[in-house]
């Protein structure tokens, strides 16, 4: 793979016209995992984007009253009502998996394998209490407050149909983290990345780089949660 | 020589500590907007900024975008314009949407 020492290519602009101006590889250093993973990110991008702005649509459009989520989602702790309490805890969860990804990426490319391997494990433990609060969220709407995807006493009609429709598809992109998370967890402890063990799924060798690509999933959940949270829960 | 390729260079612990310290911070500032009952243009306006601030560090330090080749950074960026262009579509579409709905529900139909 990566034979290129890109230290010795020019930098910036000059090195973004010599890189594709090359008739070889574009992505120089980039091995082709990571590559292709941030095309599916891409990818991904323009679904979440479909439905924020469909969101923005829906909300500008309607005539009726939109629900206040700061209300929907404010939860009442000691007889005091605190608004959107348990969607800031679940964005401190969420950043602070992401930042223990960041660490164990880190110490995976220093081969350093225990580090690595508790690392992973704690983003896989943060993410399932995300996916568990996500879930104590949708019952307490569901069974409690009556929210369908047609109607909800709070408002707008079209608000429950986004609000499952967006935290539903973010939801199991968590879920599909934190079962590679785990699975992560395990071929790291077990040293599949020094050996180069092969996949039972892919058959193939891999390296720490897969951690990075692994992150790189990972990381973008998060940024996901920062729209989400931005566009759907503060607007 | 087996070591220096079997380990990858890596960066200092630091800057990724100081960056998951900004996040809270950032995110703390965010969830204010919405304790301080804060309305208009200012919610909307400080919103985005912190929401645009915590993308960019998660983007450039995390996924290490900010150490990149131009190359991948320019694939990755420059489609999010499209993204920009169909919110702008959108907006104008919503609005007339509701334009419409206004009248005919004055009117009735």
């Amino acid at each position: 793979m990566s034979e290129i020492d890109i230290s010795k290519l020019p930098k910036g602009g000059k090195g973004f016209a010599h890189d594709f101006g090359a008739d070889q590889t574009i992505f120089k250093g980039v091995p082709w995992g990571k590559a292709m993973m941030w095309i599916f990110l891409l990818s991904d991008t323009f679904i979440f984007s479909c439905f924020l702005i469909s969101l923005m649509t829906a909300r500008a459009s309607t005539t009726a009253e939109w629900p206040f989520p700061s209300e929907v989602f404010g939860l009442t702790m000691f007889g005091v009502q605190v608004p959107l309490l348990l969607i800031a805890i679940m964005t401190f969860v969420l950043i602070t998996s992401s930042g223990t990804m960041a660490l164990a990426v880190k110490y995976g490319y220093e081969r350093n394998r225990k580090m690595c391997g508790w690392l992973i494990l704690a983003t896989a433990i943060g993410g399932l209490t995300f996916v568990g609060m996500q879930a104590f969220e949708w019952s307490k709407l569901i069974f409690h407050d009556g929210v369908r995807p047609w109607s909800n006493p709070f408002g707008a009609a079209q608000f429950g149909s986004f609000f499952f429709m967006i935290t539903g598809f973010h939801g199991t992109h968590v879920s599909i983290g934190v079962i590679f998370l785990f699975i992560f967890a395990r071929k790291t402890f077990r040293g599949d990345f020094d050996t180069g063990r092969r996949g039972y799924f892919t058959s193939m060798k891999s390296d720490y780089k897969a951690i990075e690509i692994l992150g790189l999933y990972w990381h973008f959940v998060d940024l996901v949660w920062v729209f989400i949270f931005a566009f759907f829960y503060l607007w | 020589m087996e070591q220096e390729k079997k380990k990858t260079k890596t960066h200092s612990i630091g800057i990724y500590l100081w960056i998951w310290g900004l996040l809270f911070v950032f995110s703390t500032f965010s969830y204010l907007v919405d304790w301080y009952n804060l309305q208009g243009l200012l919610r909307w306006s400080l919103i985005v900024f912190f929401m645009l601030i915590k993308a960019g560090l998660i983007m450039a330090i995390f996924m290490h975008l900010y150490w990149e080749r131009w190359a991948i950074v320019n694939v990755l960026l420059w489609p999010m314009t499209a993204i920009m262009v169909f919110v702008a579509i959108m907006v104008a579409e919503s609005e007339y949407t509701f334009f419409t709905r206004a009248l005919y529900f004055v009117m009735g139909g």
